[in-house]
């Protein structure tokens, strides 16, 4: 244990003697649904003990399906009632979480240990205001104290966690809050009772890089004050790395390492820890230089897709809202260009122009000189070959009801060109492009992961043979390790293909491992724009810098102290 | 909000409109010869001619459209040959049966529907939110099996099944109440109540478990929302997670629902107002059809479009009013 | 924002409810009631089928009048017990005629499901041809078809029909006639349902990517978005199924629906009403087996909806719920 905050904070008027959080061989198990067959029981958490000191603070790393959040639930006993089955022994505060009956339960939770949820939005009551609902929490709690008192009592909060005007805030609703704001307000909710122990589950995953580099920061500055305990649950490293003291990597319900945080990320005893390090992108590592001969000297930097002054209003009237303004953007055959941006900065949007499955609502998009902004959908068929798109749901960008081989035979099929063996032959080579077995032509999408799910999208858009290929978020939805294999992919394929991509995302460091050329969007707006490495170490933008000191990095943990 | 209802009422009159179109090219013009069923089996061609002249059936079919609205809109002058007789807006015309203005003899049964559809309607809420309320918060105890399998009954009974039952067992068998004869409301209110009771029943159970079906699997969805759980896990009792936070949510399709319900009880209660002998505008529109008395029917159905139309836009103000994520526009 | 789904507590793959048909039929063998309840619509269909093999093996006709089994002096109540039931007459005959009650039931059974699924099958076509014209025309056709498609689940169904018998000529056979007339009148509510679930496929990136591959919007919409309509469509018609069956009732129960002679389960309970204190029999039956058929199709589309919605199973677990639009129900038959 690195640091031992005591004293000064409320917390620390119960002086317990034992560990904050003590956790011996929990398992929980989900029953699968009824007549689904298949064995019917998941183990979501296996086995999994650790312990936190008063003030400490862990932090709970692991990709999807590593049972992470099911853990951290358990701590508050929230699998109670679920059908889920729990066993081992979870201790809170000296308080035994699987022997409390309920109002115990109800006492510790929020009184002792609070959670902090993911969604901001949805986890908060729609129909009241944001103050009252921290007041009826904190009333639950201290059931002798008055209406006034605990709305004075959420004011007080709300104002510690920097809501700013807190008093009047408090009678807002949560709609009428921004994302950040309603992530300040859940935590002003945990403090309420002023807990021993604050669980976050994902709490920064919904927020923009730069909100969520204040809400880690109001975290850090939280704990160092009240001496509460954290648990931090989360999907990023980096995240991590800044908050918390102790790591705990979690794979498929188990612990696989655990130690403090330097240890962990600096000299990692597990292959698991080390593979999941290397393929964490970093927004400070440049490029890797292309080894073989640069796409560029094949001769064709032709201009391929050229926007200007492009614009797209959503609605009519006095409700429209324009989401993209403005924007100027030239793509030459064989780059790659990056286009990095907050929620709302109409990024997807102008993808989605640039692929004309959205009509501009003004400006001029040409395609090999070719004004293709304003045609019909019928003219627009002798073009659509060329122009393709990968998606951001690997769930949603394939038709559940269809084989992937038809998916990604559609397009051949209406050209029309090839006959069936024919096609038949051409998907299977494309299936072995991309990495997958070409024998599972026949194959249904929810027989395959979400990475090769996202392969097969990469396939269905490769089979029409384009010269440019706009990929929208297509990692976001990936866990670390699988993202690292599908950028590569894509980096090997322009290479091979001299495609040209345009590589949209909202995470810098992992747009930095592809882009040739970098544009930042804001407001439907670009404000910057230059070769990838120029703008990643010398931003001009105000913004852009803001964008990029925000990003979370391992470094601050990794360097030694 | 002045805005939103300004233009449901525009769309709301345009719905009417094509409404009118459609119902007078059905029933005036598609069929045989209004002017033989206006004037009677027993007519003889020279009065059928008579009557062909009063109805100005003479006119091209645009105009005699126009002459219809006008007389819904504005009224209308009928000659019956020795006297002119006037018809008040709203004028749907004169009953072929007897010469009645048709908007009177919807006035004289207004009553007994009204009766009927409020009374009903409360017992529909009560009972079907009550159900559905229990069976949501019972989840997977025996109350819930019964409940489950009673409402399930329930939508699968007719209400001339159900009414049927009501009347044979408590007038017939156990004679606890006199079959059903309709009193006024202003008449005598105590009998007014005591001979609504079985109607209500039949069409109240009826309707309610409609209602319970949604109440429950409104209520289940909402509980499964991510702000209960929030407050589940700061420790707030299960109760005041239903009170406070979810009924109002789960609430707002059942009384969306309610109300355009509402407004078609008004023409649609035809089977129990027939099972009961209840004198109103759906047994009117029964005895109008199998008289073919065309005014009439025309007239029951443009009452009941218009106040669906309405109820509607009710029911939707009332949903967003209750569920606040929803806005209208 | 994007990344939900690293972060779901159940494992990734695997645990999302498989949809193919396989796995729905599996899921629907699995629920006793649903079981039971198709059990007895296979049992009525094959009575409905038949009905003149069974008529020929009790040895009666439908429409054959017997004046001695019935007590004239006591107004016509059949003579014997519990609606004069005998070896001849399996569920005795009908007060006032003296016809038998069986043969009639079976009959009638036909008449019930005849009209009951010419009349959906007619729903489903407009339905999801004005559904789907909705969701992918263009503003003005779009804003058309929603507003009638909104008049069209919000009229009282009954009343339209029953107006419209009053127009259409005398000669028309009746079932046909009341199946179309039902169709024709209550398809909103699959319109509204096809709109809805084709507006949210379209906003699938699947959709896209099909718009992507060069093919015509028709040829999208043949097959990306039909197959993934087949489920609710399916669903919906089973709810529609015992609706329509108690409307062919209640429009035969009001003498506006199928005309005498021909049996129907709605006719006969409206003469019961006179009858139901001296013949009870004669109430209670065609009342049963009204009930039997509408909660049998009743409980089977609930199965049927489960088993296309696993999720419903697994609501009670910690996890996200979503809310789904307003569910207006028809202006029903009261």
């Amino acid at each position: 244990m690195t640091t031992q905050l005591t004293s000064g904070g409320p917390a620390a008027g119960r002086r317990e003697t034992g560990p904050l959080v003590a956790v011996s061989g929990l398992s929980v198990a989900f029953s699968a649904g009824p007549g689904e067959g298949s064995g019917g029981i998941v183990r979501a958490v296996d086995a999994l003990s650790f312990e936190l000191a008063p003030g400490g603070a862990l932090g709970i790393v692991g990709e999807s399906g590593s049972g992470k959040s099911t853990a951290a639930y358990a701590l508050l006993g929230l699998h109670r009632d679920t059908g889920a089955d729990v066993t081992g022994s979870v201790t809170v505060a000296g308080h035994d979480v699987q022997a409390a009956d309920d109002a115990g339960l109800r006492r510790l939770r929020g009184g002792v240990a609070a959670m902090v949820f993911q969604d901001p939005l949805s986890s908060l009551d729609p129909y009241q205001a944001v103050g009252d609902q921290i007041a009826e929490v904190y009333r639950v709690h201290h059931r002798d104290a008055s209406r006034r008192e605990a709305r004075a009592r959420a004011a007080e909060v709300l104002d510690r966690v920097g809501i700013p005007d807190a008093a009047r805030r408090a009678r807002s609703r949560p709609h009428e809050f921004s994302g950040g704001m309603r992530q300040r307000a859940l935590i002003a909710m945990a403090l309420a009772c002023r807990p021993q122990l604050l669980v976050a589950d994902e709490p920064t995953t919904a927020l923009d890089v730069t909100v969520q580099d204040q809400i880690l920061g109001l975290l850090r500055e939280l704990r160092a004050e009240t001496g509460m305990g954290l648990i931090l649950v989360t999907h990023d490293l980096g995240v991590a790395a800044g908050s918390v003291d102790d790591l705990l990597v979690m794979k498929d319900g188990r612990a696989v390492e655990h130690g403090p945080v330097r240890d962990v990320l600096h000299a990692p005893r597990e292959d698991y820890t080390r593979d999941l390090l290397a393929a964490v992108p970093r927004v400070n590592v440049r490029r890797e230089t292309r080894t073989d001969g640069l796409p560029q000297a094949g001769g064709d930097d032709s201009v391929l897709l050229e926007a200007s002054a492009l614009r797209r209003e959503f609605g009519r009237g006095k409700r429209a809202v324009t989401a993209v303004d403005d924007v100027s953007l030239t793509v030459r055959a064989g780059e790659t260009v990056g286009v990095v941006g907050e929620s709302g900065s109409g990024k997807t949007t102008l993808g989605r122009m640039l692929v004309r499955l959205l009509e501009p609502t003004g400006g001029r998009l040409s395609y090999r000189g070719r004004d293709i902004g304003g045609m019909k959908e019928r003219e627009l068929r002798a073009f659509r070959s060329e122009l393709q798109m990968v998606f951001q749901d690997p769930v949603s960008s394939l038709n559940p009801r269809r084989s992937i081989g038809e998916s990604i035979a559609d397009p051949l099929r209406a050209a029309g060109k090839l006959d069936d063996a024919a096609i038949v032959a051409r998907v299977r080579e494309l299936l072995e492009r991309v990495g997958l077995d070409p024998a599972s032509y026949h194959r249904y999408p929810h027989e395959f992961s979400g990475g090769q799910r996202q392969r097969v999208g990469i396939a269905r858009a490769l089979a029409p043979e384009p010269k440019l290929i706009v990929c929208d978020e297509p990692v976001s939805a990936l866990d670390v390790t699988t993202q690292a294999q599908v950028v590569r992919l894509l980096g090997e394929l322009q290479r091979d293909l001299g495609l040209a991509l345009v590589f949209i995302a909202h995470d810098l460091a992992v747009v930095r491992q592809v882009s040739d050329r970098l544009v930042v969007m804001r407001g439907g707006r670009i404000v910057e724009e230059g070769p990838a490495d120029t703008v990643y170490e010398r931003p001009a933008h105000a913004y852009t810098k803001g964008l990029l000191a925000a990003v979370p990095r391992l470094e601050a943990a990794e360097a030694p102290a | 909000m002045t805005g939103y209802l300004l233009r449901r009422a525009a769309g709301a009159l345009a719905v009417l409109l094509v409404l009118s179109v459609v119902v007078y090219a059905t029933f005036y013009i598609a069929p045989g010869d209004p002017a033989r069923l206006a004037c009677g089996p027993r007519c003889n061609p020279g009065q059928i001619a008579q009557v062909r002249a009063q109805l100005s059936l003479g006119d091209p079919v645009y105009l005699q459209y126009w002459h219809f609205l006008q007389g819904i809109v504005a009224g209308h002058d009928y000659s019956t040959g020795t006297a002119l007789l006037h018809c008040d807006a709203p004028c749907f015309g004169l009953s072929y049966q007897n010469n009645q203005q048709v908007t009177d003899m919807l006035i004289e049964r207004l009553p007994a529907t009204a009766s009927l559809a409020v009374g009903a309607m409360a017992v529909a809420l009560l009972l079907g939110t009550g159900t559905g309320l229990l069976s949501a918060l019972r989840r997977g105890g025996i109350t819930e099996r019964v409940l489950t399998w009673l409402t399930l009954a329930g939508t699968a009974t007719p209400v001339f099944i159900s009414g049927l039952g009501l009347l044979m067992l408590f007038c017939a068998y156990l004679a606890w109440l006199p079959f059903p004869t309709y009193v006024p409301l202003t008449g005598d209110p105590e009998q007014w109540a005591w001979n609504m009771l079985l109607p209500w029943a039949a069409l109240g159970l009826l309707e309610s478990a409609k209602y319970a079906r949604l109440m429950r699997s409104s209520m289940l969805e909402t509980l499964a929302e991510d702000h209960i759980r929030t407050f589940r896990a700061y420790g707030v009792a299960e109760r005041k997670l239903v009170t406070r936070h979810a009924l109002r949510g789960a609430v707002a399709p059942v009384i969306a629902l309610s109300a355009a319900d509402f407004g078609s009880m008004f023409g649609g209660a035809v089977l129990t107002e027939m099972m009961f002998g209840l004198p109103g505008i759906g047994a009117l529109l029964v005895h109008a059809t199998t008289t073919l008395d065309l005014p009439v029917v025309v007239a029951v159905v443009m009452v009941t479009g218009t106040a669906v139309v309405i109820a509607n836009i009710v029911a939707d103000v009332l949903y967003a009013a209750a569920d606040r994520r929803v806005a209208l526009r | 924002m994007t990344t939900e789904l690293l972060t779901t507590a159940e494992p990734e793959a695997g645990t999302a409810p498989a949809s193919g048909p396989p796995q729905v039929w599996r899921r629907l063998r699995a629920r006793k009631s649903a079981l039971a309840a198709a059990a007895v619509l296979g049992l009525l269909v094959l009575l409905a089928l038949a009905a003149p093999l069974l008529a020929a093996i009790e040895g009666q006709d439908p429409n054959a009048y017997h004046d001695t089994l019935v007590d004239s002096a006591r107004g016509g109540v059949p003579f014997g017990d519990f609606g004069g039931i005998s070896a001849e007459h399996w569920l005795g005959v009908e007060p006032g005629t003296g016809r038998d009650l069986f043969v009639r039931l079976v009959y009638g059974a036909r008449v019930s499901l005849l009209v009951a699924v010419g009349a959906t099958a007619v729903q489903i076509l407009i339905g999801v041809g004005i559904g789907l014209a909705a969701a992918l025309g263009n503003r003005l056709v779009e804003s058309l078809l929603t507003h009638v498609t909104d008049v069209m689940v919000a009229m009282p169904l009954l009343v339209f029909a029953i107006a419209l018998m009053a127009v259409v000529p005398a000669d028309f056979p009746r079932p046909v006639l009341l199946a179309i007339a039902i169709g024709l009148l209550q398809w909103g509510g699959m319109a509204r349902l096809v709109r809805a679930q084709t507006l949210s496929l379209m906003k699938l990136d699947f959709v896209s990517a099909a718009r992507l591959t060069g093919g015509s919007t028709r040829r999208v919409a043949r097959r990306e978005l039909l197959p993934s309509l087949a489920a609710p469509v399916i669903t919906y018609a089973a709810v529609l199924l015992p609706t329509n069956i108690v409307m062919e009732a209640s429009m035969s129960f009001l003498g506006v629906g199928v005309k005498p002679p021909t049996p129907s389960w709605g006719h006969m309970l409206s003469t019961a009403t006179t009858w139901f204190r001296a013949d009870p029999m004669y109430v209670l039956l065609p009342a049963l087996m009204l009930f039997v058929t509408t909660l049998a199709f009743t409980v089977l589309g609930d199965g049927v909806r489960a088993a296309l919605d696993p999720r419903e199973a697994s609501r009670l677990r910690v996890g996200r719920g979503r809310r789904k639009a307003r569910t207006s129900g028809a202006g029903g038959a009261a």
